[in-house]
């Protein structure tokens, strides 16, 4: 049967989540490779947690939070919203969401890829430590606050506080912006930052065509990077 | 943390079961708030001349026992213009009588000071209690029901004591009621500014210094934006506010959207609740409109 990708399906309305999950936490080699469709999911948290190992997982509705939390090599797709939290602390690997995301959407993610086709809520990609997020719609505010490494592609809008006291990370935005967070600017995109969106987008597999060369590249003014005794200290 | 769930019916054949289709939406909120439970529903309303108050008498010594036709017919004798009557189901009663609500109301705290009035208008019924929401919801039959729009509330406490009148729904005034998921962190300097107003408190919760600021700014003329802009600028904290008026449901998140909302919308209904989870098992839901409420903006959806 070689080449026939086995297929397992865990329907939440009559199995939990921690059936799910319990399955999904098996050693990677008997994993690897596989599909597991999840039914019914209706808003249940924690989906797909802590995964680590190259399988597919198509959750068929609607995530509550921390969906795909923690991820490492497995590919999540939710074909609905996800809540709070979804792919939040990624290592590596692959969160797709059809719909919208909630808050903390990629939180503190250290690798792999996001994709939100729809809008984002607020402080998606906070603390972002080297994960990549393509976001089809607008995200909320304080995006990439304190955002140390990876990129962000926001092909919508951004609200306010847009990447505030951000470090090392690099924003693209096409829409408009609200306002930028402390120390956060709009910076030239140069050859390299247009080639990093094309890649990006190409990555995420957007319905919608975006030109990489109408984004605006958001980076760290570093003026917040060492402590100024001058500074009014009002607050 | 709390749970909080509102629902709209379109259509009148759904009247009917407004209720039914309630229920699953609380028991779905009971992680969020195990420890009480309430709802208040809205439906036709009475004529001009007459008020219905929802009353409590659990915390009265007679408790589920107390004496709601010797009430009645009390009340009756001291103000027979009242024609009270009243339609009981142990520990809590609708009253409903054929005059000024105020003078029934000063009457029931001077005869039955521990009695609670939790609600007072022409439209609304209240129900709160503490306890899981299933059992606060089987204990009033929450699933018979009627009306065109409720709104709900599981209550995990944070900021007072868990007592049934400091559950949610909070009232103020006449067909006003406001659910209230976050902490405020005002709540003393908005009673400051109301209390001198002549505005009286029945608890320390902070989720009634909302709900009476709110009543307050539409008895002095507010419309319900207006009113709304105002808790903007004058609530401080965290709050998902989901309020219900005679033919209103009206939603606001804070600026920081600290607390979930999710709004589903069919031809059928519009239904409001913390998380998606408590929507699942909606009719329709697959094909409904499902978004997440913004921060700072106002949501109002007419009966």
């Amino acid at each position: 049967m070689e080449g026939v990708i086995e297929m397992t399906t865990f329907d939440l309305a009559t199995q939990t989540v921690r059936e799910l999950n319990q399955h999904l936490h098996q050693p990677a080699g008997e994993l690897a490779g596989r599909e597991v469709v999840v039914a019914n999911p209706n808003g249940a948290h924690n989906l797909a947690v802590g995964l680590n190992a190259p399988v597919h997982v198509t959750v068929q509705g609607h995530a509550g939070y921390y969906a795909a939390g923690m991820n490492q090599l497995a590919t999540v797709v939710i074909e609905g919203s996800a809540g709070t939290g979804v792919a939040e602390n990624m290592m590596s690997g692959r969160v797709h969401v059809k719909g919208f995301a909630s808050n903390a959407a990629g939180a503190t993610a250290h690798g792999g890829l996001l994709v939100i086709e729809g809008d984002a809520g607020l402080r998606c990609g906070i603390s972002l430590k080297g994960g990549d997020i393509v976001v089809g719609g607008s995200v909320g505010s304080f995006s990439a606050f304190m955002a140390q490494a990876g990129r962000m592609v926001i092909c919508g809008d951004a609200a306010d506080a847009l990447g505030d006291s951000i470090y090392e990370a690099v924003l693209y935005v096409k829409g408009e912006i609200k306002s930028l967070g402390a120390d956060a600017q709009i910076e030239p995109m140069t050859s390299a930052d247009i080639a990093t969106v094309a890649e990006l987008l190409k990555s995420a597999g957007l319905k919608t065509a975006h030109d990489p060369a109408a984004f605006r590249r958001i980076a760290s003014a570093r003026t917040l990077y060492h402590w100024n005794a001058d500074a009014d200290q009002d607050y | 943390m709390c749970g909080i769930v509102g629902l709209l019916v379109k259509k009148p054949a759904l009247k009917d079961q407004l209720g039914a289709l309630m229920v699953p939406m609380l028991l779905g909120m009971t992680e969020r708030g195990p420890d009480s439970a309430g709802l208040a529903v809205f439906g036709e309303a009475l004529d001009a001349g007459h008020r219905k108050l929802s009353l409590y008498s659990g915390l009265t010594a007679e408790g589920s026992q107390f004496g709601w036709a010797a009430l009645v017919t009390a009340l009756n004798a001291d103000m027979p213009a009242a024609r009270a009557s009243a339609h009981a189901t142990g520990n809590h009663a609708v009253l409903t009588v054929a005059v000024d609500p105020t003078p029934v109301k000063d009457w029931l705290h001077e005869q039955h000071p521990k009695l609670h009035i939790l609600s007072t208008g022409r439209s609304i019924d209240l129900y709160k209690d503490i306890g899981t929401p299933g059992e606060v919801a089987a204990r009033y039959d929450f699933a018979h029901l009627r009306g065109t729009h409720l709104v709900g509330h599981t209550r995990m406490a944070t900021e007072s004591a868990v007592t049934p009148d400091r559950a949610h729904p909070f009232t103020a005034g006449e067909d006003f009621c406001l659910v209230h998921n976050g902490s405020l962190s005002n709540p003393y300097g908005v009673r400051r500014k109301l209390e001198p107003l002549g505005i009286h408190f029945d608890t320390d919760n902070d989720t009634e210094a909302a709900c009476r600021f709110i009543e307050w700014r539409l008895r002095d003329g507010d419309d319900l934006p207006t009113a709304l802009q105002r808790s903007f600028d004058e609530l401080d904290g965290f709050y998902t506010l989901l309020m219900g008026t005679a033919d209103q449901l009206a939603l606001i998140r804070d600026p920081f959207a600290c607390k979930p909302a999710m709004v589903a919308e069919t031809d059928d209904y519009v239904a409001i609740a913390s998380e998606f989870r408590a929507l699942a098992h909606l009719p329709g839901i697959n094909h409904a409109n499902v978004f997440e409420p913004a921060p700072e903006e106002m949501y109002v959806w007419k009966a």
